[in-house]
């Protein structure tokens, strides 16, 4: 017999001897007078999906865009990232230029996508020639895949999203609209540009969103990016930027 | 790659997680680093500082939801479903992750997933392999058959880097190096990175990013874990708070993820009940800060990502636990760490003490399964029972109960004579009053001999407690010769109870 035939004979076998049913605790120590289980209810038809159960206890994600909005707001205050909301693309250029020219990018990383591209036009780079005092940004587009160690020189990231999360502050990425895998994770600035009717309430409306989009053939990566990159791991200090970004720069346009 | 910085050579004696002289063994090594431990009173504090902000960013966090009692029903409903249906759940994931381009390979054994691994990583002509934290690999050893290969391996998680230089296992399954002071850090990345001393947690920090930024640039092969198994989409689920999985699964050629059986959930949507509350519980944070679903290498049109992507789904003994239907909720378990940040056990004993993959609790619970040799169950009696880990668990896993039955299961396989003899002429004595008095007079009167004699039974009760002095009369005489009740003295509602 194969593993897998193994492994599923072992789980199958196991599964002959009933055990107690969900919120249902094994009992008091049998042989103390306990009652026998109570039977489980059958398999597959389980009154509510879990979802459905949790749905109205998780926290609140936000009834009106407006709520979505502050929501979203706080908690990426919250979570250390940084949230800009500018009426205009013009504006998010100029928001651009302001953060390029204070932290003094050299190199971007950018991909190809409907807001990505007109913001970066504000930023003096190769791709799009802007005479300026400041000097030339140099830019990489990670959409024909870019090398690793290129991309590991940039001094940002700047990257769409697939759905802003209220619930959590949370950005969605993947890696077939955002610039692949390693753009929103291996510079050591994200920039995430947006639009507000991105905002989704919670998780699961993010997965509707991702369905709704992609149908049956997801991304081969999906990312929930909360915050910039973090550790406690010494002595319990919160650090950010361990090994993903340190800033975390989210732009919302209009 | 550079040579990498080699880990002590030997894991410290005790620590490695697999004692030898087997259960027997594990049993005198936990009782004599148990020991240690608590009287290193310094480290206990360390630990309990650690910890302490735990419980106000935990606490803060559970008020958001609307209701943190309910939805832990829902996140038990979501592994209920998926752990009692596991079978259809593991053929539905294979199927579905593997029409995404990835390969499935089924591990019955450490010994299988082992081979398994090298297999791919030899396929693959490794020259440079990256890791992120995965605690099913320490359960089968593997940094240690890929180094006995030749193969030089980076733990990239930053508290499972301080790990791999220290050459310790991890203290705690979520915070790996709790234990170690920043001083000791510094030392660390001193002698082996050759940076400057520092007491700053955010340069220290710093200093392993630099050190790993080219790792991952160089690296052939990616190893992680995996937190979740998505059967609906075939995709695996990775939480994390750093990074580094994130540019594991992205950078190298190809991703290898060990993962255990267990961990198969039905939909997509269950993620969205789970992964805030396993953050929410675990940390104390609203959710983890790298949430990352993987459904097979880079698909076409994708610009990057590896070549290959292989899952490795572990069995190891997670059958029999199944197999135990008063146990089978513990493999609901989503590796959480609230049990571990709850017990008082663990506070004081440390991690080490265990000498297990998986510490504290839940460990104490599914560790003489897993290790399927000789008798874990000492571990159980390290336990209060005041079932804080029970009450922490976000999957409402019976935590402490079990703990009660491996307790009775060990005394079934192995009844103690004298226990049960002692049992027994109690019960006889107490049911008749008469001799029960006269048994009690006696017992109040040779209790200083029973102290000096230090009977065996006695002798290790009494090793790290006071045993209290008899009363001159018993219970039965002070009552019958009572004052009158006082009425006035009990008046209702006041005084809070301090009698
Ligand atoms: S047993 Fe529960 S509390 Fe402990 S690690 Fe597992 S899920 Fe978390």
């Amino acid at each position: 017999m194969n593993a897998r035939d193994a492994i599923l004979a072992r789980v199958r076998e196991a599964l002959t001897v009933p055990g107690p049913g969900p919120h249902q605790r094994a009992g008091e120590m049998a042989g103390h007078g306990a009652a026998p289980h109570p039977a489980p209810p059958p398999l597959g038809s389980l009154p509510v999906l879990a979802l459905e159960a949790a749905r109205p206890w998780l926290p609140d994600g936000g009834a009106t865009p407006e709520e979505r909005l502050s929501l979203l707001a706080d908690n990426l205050g919250k979570l250390k990232a940084v949230f800009h909301c500018v009426p205009t693309i013009h504006a998010a250029q100029d928001l651009l230029f302001s953060i390029a020219r204070e932290r003094d990018w050299k190199r971007v990383a950018w991909h190809a996508h409907p807001l990505v591209e007109p913001i970066l036009a504000g930023i003096p780079c190769a791709t799009h020639k802007v005479d300026s005092a400041a000097g030339v940004v140099a830019d990489l587009a990670t959409d024909a895949g870019a090398r690793k160690d290129a991309l590991e020189a940039c001094d940002a990231g700047i990257t769409g999203c697939e759905a802003l999360v209220a619930q959590t502050g949370s950005i969605l990425v993947s890696s077939a609209t955002c610039g692949g895998r390693a753009l929103s994770v291996l510079p050591p600035v994200h920039v995430v540009v947006a639009t507000p009717e991105q905002i989704v309430a919670t998780l699961a409306d993010a997965f509707d969103a991702l369905r709704e989009r992609h149908g049956k053939s997801l991304p081969s990566m999906l990312s929930f990016i909360t915050g910039p990159s973090r550790t406690g791991d010494i002595e319990r200090i919160l650090v950010l930027g361990a090994h993903g970004p340190k800033e975390l720069i989210v732009i919302l346009v209009g | 790659m550079p040579p990498h910085p080699s880990p002590t050579a030997s894991p410290h004696p005790g620590h490695s997680g697999d004692p030898v002289g087997g259960a027997h063994g594990a049993k005198k090594q936990f009782l004599r680093d148990a020991r240690e431990y608590v009287r290193d009173t310094d480290h206990r504090a360390f630990l309990r500082r650690a910890l302490a902000g735990y419980y106000t960013t935990r606490d803060g966090q559970k008020a958001r939801y609307r209701d943190w009692e309910h939805a832990r029903d829902a996140a038990n409903l979501a592994k209920w479903n998926a752990v009692n249906r596991l079978d259809e759940m593991l053929v539905r994931f294979a199927d579905t992750f593997e029409a995404g381009g990835g390969k499935v390979h089924w591990a019955r054994d450490a010994a299988e997933a082992r081979s398994i691994i090298l297999g791919i990583v030899r396929d693959a002509g490794a020259k440079a392999i990256i890791k992120s934290k995965c605690m099913t690999s320490e359960e089968i050893h593997l940094n240690a058959a890929l180094e006995a290969e030749g193969y030089g391996v980076v733990e990239s998680d930053l508290g499972e880097f301080i790990q791999q230089l220290r050459g310790e296992p991890p203290f705690h399954f979520v915070f790996p190096c709790m234990h170690v002071r920043r001083g000791e850090i510094s030392k660390l990345f001193e002698e082996h990175l050759g940076s400057a001393p520092t007491e700053s947690p955010e340069e220290l920090t710093m200093i392993a990013r630099r050190y790993m930024r080219r790792l991952y640039v160089e690296a052939d092969v990616g190893i992680t874990g995996g937190n979740f198994l998505v059967a609906e989409t075939g995709q695996i689920s990775i939480t994390e708070n750093e990074g580094n999985a994130r540019l594991t699964a992205a950078l190298p050629r190809v991703h290898v993820a060990l993962v255990g059986i267990e961990k198969c959930v039905e939909r997509l949507d269950d993620l969205a009940v789970l992964l805030p509350m396993l953050a929410t519980a675990g940390t104390g944070q609203p959710i983890t800060c790298y949430n990352t679903l993987y459904g097979g290498p880079r698909a076409t049109g994708e610009c990057d990502g590896p070549r290959e992507m292989h899952v490795v789904l572990l069995d190891n003994g997670r059958a029999a636990i199944l197999a135990d239907p008063e146990q089978r909720d513990s493999l609901q378990c989503i590796r959480c760490g609230a049990c571990l940040n709850v017990c008082p056990i663990f506070k004081n004993v440390g991690g080490f003490t265990y000498g297990t993959t998986y510490q504290g609790p839940i460990g104490s619970v599914i560790t003489p399964h897993l290790r399927g040799l000789g008798d874990w169950n000492h571990l159980s009696q390290a336990s209060s029972l005041c079932g804080a880990c029970t009450d922490a668990c976000p999957v409402r896993i019976d935590i402490h109960h079990h703990l009660l039955h491996n307790r009775r299961n060990a005394v079934r396989a192995a009844p103690n004579r004298i226990e049960r003899m002692g049992h027994r002429m109690f019960a006889a004595v107490a049911a008749r009053p008469q001799l029960f008095a006269a048994g009690g007079a006696l017992f109040r009167r040779s209790l200083w001999l029973l102290k000096k004699l230090r009977l065996p039974l006695l002798r290790d009760w009494i090793a790290s407690r006071d045993l209290p002095g008899a009363p001159a009369r018993s219970f039965r005489d002070q009552w019958r010769h009572r004052a009158a009740p006082a009425v006035a003295r009990s008046r209702p509602s006041t005084g809070g109870g301090a009698r």
